[in-house]
C-alpha cells in the first residue's frame, strides 16, 4: 500500500509548563475520512494546528507522502497539499463570494504595464464551481454574508479542493450548523473523499463522525485512546471513549440517552 | 443539539429559496457603498445652489475656492480611507501635517537644504513613522486607536519643540523664496493647464483683474497642484482597491485578519503598507499647504484626522474595516468642502457649520448602515 497522505508519529506539544499534547500518532490515506473526535481541551485544536504548520511541534515526526517535513508556517502546508478550513474562519462575510473563493490566489492578467486581477475569469470560475457543488449564486459579487453558515463550509471546502488540496483538515464544520446544512456539509464530505482526497475531520459530535467517518480517532488529554475503522466501533462506545468513560453514561440514561 | 440525516439529498439540492423576493434592477444598481455620500453630494449642491447661486459660489472663481478646500479634505481622506479598509485608524494624520511642513521648513530656510532635498527627506520620515506606527500596532496587538493617539501628542509636541529648538519661532516663513526655481516644489505649490485659462479670459469665459499689478490676467489663471494630486490619489487608490490583487488583499486584511492569514495574505505588510500611504497622503497635504503659503507652522493640520475619518465615514466605509469605496470617500471630502465654504458664500454664521456638519454626519451614516446591511447580510 502506497505510504498515507499524513503520518503524523509521537507528536508533542508543549506550550511552556503546560503538555498540550503528549505523544500523538495519526494517518490520513487518500480516499478516506479519518474523524478526529474529542472533548473540548482534549488538543484537538493544538493538534490539527501542527499538522497545518501554525504551531511547530515540540517533539516527533510529521511525514507527507512518505517524506519527512518541517512546517514553519501556515503556508508550507498549504504548498504540500494541506488545506484547512477553520470554522468560523472560512470566509470573510462582507466580500464577495468571488473575492472570498480566490482570496490570496487572484487570478490576474496584464494590461500594459499593470496587472490586474481577471474578474471576468474570477466570476466564470466562481460561478462554476458553485454550481458543481449545488450552491446557486446569482450573482458572484453577493457579499458571503448573504450566504447561510452551511453554504459558507461547503465554500470554502470548494476552494481548497479547486486549489490542488490533498488533504483537508476540517475544524468542526458542522457545529455551529442546522440540520439541513449539516447534512449539506456532509454530503459534500463525502463527494470530496470519492475523489480521492483524504480528509482530517474534527468533531465532538459522534452522529456526524459516524455519518461519514471511515476511521475514527479519540483524542483525550492530549494523547490518543486509539483508532478504529467503522466496523470495529459502535457510537456509544465512540460516545464514552471521548467523554472519558462512565459518568456520561450514568448522566445519558437519567436524561433518557439524549446526549 | 444537531440532528442529521446525512442521506437526504433532497433536502439540500435544491436551495431556491421561497423566502428570497426578487429584488428589482433600479434597486439593485441602488445598492452601493457610495450611495449615501452620492445623496448626501448632490443634497448639498441643490441646498447651496439655491441658497447661494446668486453669491459667486458657483463662479470660477468661487468653484476654485470650494474645490481647493474639497481637494484637501481628498488627499487625507484617501489616505485614512485605504487604512480605514484594512481595519486600522491614524489619529496622528493632523500632526504629521504639521511635522511634515515644518521639516521642510527647517532644512530648506534655516539649513539651507535644497527645497527638493527637504520635501524628500519630509516624506521619507513621515512614512518611515508611518510604518513604526504600523509596526507597533502589529507587534503589540494593541488598538491602532491607542498607538496612534499616542503619536498624536507626540509628533505635535516633537514639531513644537524642533520649530523653537532651530529658529525660535513656531511659524517658519521665507520658504518661498527659496523654492524659487526647485525643481520639485512646482509639483506641490505650482499650477497647471495655465495657458488655457488664459485664453478662457481672452474669450471673456471668466473674468479678468481690472485694476492692480495684475490686471488683465484671469482671476482664475490655472489649476492648482493639489486638486491635480486629489484627482490622481483617488484614481490610483480606487483602482488599487477595486482591480487588484492587493486590493482584495485590503478588504481581507480588514474583513477579518485571521482568516486572511490562514489563506496566505500578507495582513502585517499590507496593513504597514497603508500606515506609510496614510502619511505620505499627510505629507503631500502639508507640503502643499507650505508651498501655497510660504511658510510652515508647527500648529498646522490641527483636527485633520478627524475630518478624513469623518470624510471616509460619509463615504460609505466601515470604522471596523472591510468595507469600503475610495470614491465614497471622495465625495464625502467635497460635501465637507462644499459645506464649509458654501456657508460662507451664503453668509451664513460660521459657527453653524458644525451643526451642519453633524447633521449629514448623522443622515449619512444611518443611510450608509442600512444600504451596508442589505449588500453584506449584517443583522
Amino acid at each position: 500500500m502506497a505510504a498515507p497522505l499524513i503520518e503524523m508519529r509521537d507528536i508533542e506539544k508543549h506550550f511552556g509548563s503546560v503538555i498540550a499534547l503528549n505523544g500523538v500518532s495519526f494517518t490520513v490515506n487518500a480516499g478516506e475520512v479519518h474523524c478526529l473526535l474529542g472533548d473540548n481541551g482534549a488538543g484537538k485544536s493544538t493538534f490539527i494546528k501542527t499538522m497545518s504548520g501554525v504551531h511547530k511541534a515540540t517533539k516527533g515526526e510529521m511525514f507527507v507522502d512518505g517524506d519527512l517535513v518541517h512546517f514553519v508556517s501556515a503556508r508550507d502546508a498549504i504548498d504540500k497539499g494541506i488545506a484547512t478550513v477553520y470554522q468560523d474562519l472560512a470566509m470573510i462575510p462582507l466580500m464577495s463570494v468571488t473575492r472570498n473563493f480566490f482570496m490570496g490566489r487572484e487570478p490576474t492578467r496584464w494590461v500594459g504595464p499593470l496587472r490586474f486581477v481577471n474578474f471576468s475569469e474570477a466570476h466564470r470560475i466562481t460561478k462554476e464551481q458553485m454550481s458543481k457543488i449545488g450552491i446557486d449564486v446569482r450573482d458572484p459579487n453577493q457579499a458571503v454574508g448573504t450566504l447561510s453558515g452551511g453554504e459558507r463550509q461547503t465554500v470554502a471546502i470548494a476552494r481548497a479542493v479547486y486549489f490542488g488540496a490533498k488533504v483537508l483538515i476540517l475544524d468542526e464544520p458542522t457545529s455551529a450548523l442546522g440540520v439541513r446544512q449539516t447534512s449539506m456539509v456532509l454530503k459534500y464530505i463525502d463527494m470530496v473523499r470519492k475523489r480521492g482526497l483524504g480528509v482530517v475531520f474534527i468533531t465532538h459530535n459522534v452522529r456526524h463522525a459516524m455519518a461519514v467517518g471511515d476511521r475514527f480517532t479519540v483524542l483525550n488529554r492530549g494523547q490518543t485512546l486509539g483508532t478504529a475503522t467503522r466496523a470495529e466501533i459502535t457510537p456509544e462506545e465512540l460516545q464514552d471513549l471521548m467523554a472519558g468513560g462512565k459518568e456520561l453514561a450514568v448522566l445519558s440514561e437519567t436524561l433518557g440517552g439524549t446526549v | 443539539m444537531t440532528a442529521d440525516s446525512p442521506a437526504d439529498p433532497a433536502a439540500s439540492a435544491q436551495e431556491e429559496d421561497e423566502r428570497l423576493k426578487d429584488i428589482s434592477r433600479l434597486r439593485k444598481a441602488l445598492i452601493r457603498p457610495e450611495l449615501g455620500a452620492i445623496s448626501g453630494a448632490i443634497l448639498v449642491f441643490v441646498l447651496f445652489g439655491i441658497i447661494a447661486g446668486d453669491s459667486g459660489m458657483f463662479s470660477a472663481e468661487g468653484i476654485l475656492n470650494w474645490s481647493i478646500v474639497s481637494a484637501q479634505f481628498i488627499v487625507i481622506a484617501v489616505g485614512a480611507c485605504l487604512l480605514m479598509i484594512a481595519g486600522e485608524f491614524d489619529l496622528s494624520v493632523g500632526s504629521m501635517i504639521g511635522f511634515s511642513g515644518i521639516i521642510i521648513a527647517i532644512f530648506s530656510v534655516h539649513l539651507g537644504w535644497p527645497v527638493w532635498l527637504a520635501i524628500i527627506l519630509a516624506f521619507v520620515m513621515a512614512m518611515a513613522i508611518g510604518a513604526f506606527n504600523g509596526y507597533l500596532v502589529i507587534k503589540t496587538k494593541l488598538p491602532s486607536f491607542i498607538v496612534t493617539l499616542a503619536f498624536l501628542f507626540i509628533l505635535r509636541g516633537l514639531t513644537i519643540f524642533l520649530a523653537i529648538a532651530t529658529t525660535r519661532k513656531t511659524i517658519i516663513g521665507g520658504v518661498r523664496d527659496v523654492a524659487e526655481g526647485d525643481w520639485l516644489a512646482p509639483l506641490f505649490g505650482g499650477k497647471v493647464l495655465t495657458g488655457l485659462f488664459s485664453w478662457f479670459a481672452e474669450q471673456g469665459w471668466i473674468s479678468t483683474f481690472t485694476r492692480g499689478s495684475r490686471a488683465g490676467e484671469p482671476i482664475v489663471d490655472g489649476i492648482p497642484m493639489l486638486i491635480v494630486w486629489a484627482i490622481a490619489l483617488v484614481i490610483f487608490a480606487h483602482i488599487l482597491l477595486t482591480r487588484t490583487k492587493f486590493g482584495n488583499w485590503i478588504f481581507a486584511s480588514g474583513g477579518d485578519a485571521q482568516s486572511a492569514r490562514y489563506t496566505g495574505v500578507p495582513v502585517d505588510r499590507v496593513k504597514i503598507l497603508m500606515f506609510m500611504f496614510t502619511a505620505f497622503c499627510a505629507t503631500v497635504f502639508a507640503t502643499a499647504q507650505v508651498m501655497e503659503f510660504g511658510s510652515a507652522a508647527a500648529d498646522r493640520g490641527l483636527l485633520k484626522e478627524f475630518e478624513a475619518i469623518i470624510s471616509v465615514v460619509i463615504g460609505g466605509a466601515l470604522l471596523t474595516g472591510g468595507f469600503g469605496s475610495v470614491i465614497g470617500a471622495a465625495l464625502g471630502a467635497i460635501i465637507f468642502g462644499v459645506v464649509q465654504q458654501g456657508l460662507f458664500f451664503a453668509g451664513v454664521e460660521s459657527s453653524l457649520f458644525r451643526v451642519f456638519l453633524g447633521v449629514i454626519l448623522l443622515l449619512a451614516v444611518i443611510l450608509n448602515t442600512y444600504i451596508r446591511r442589505m449588500i453584506t447580510g449584517e443583522r
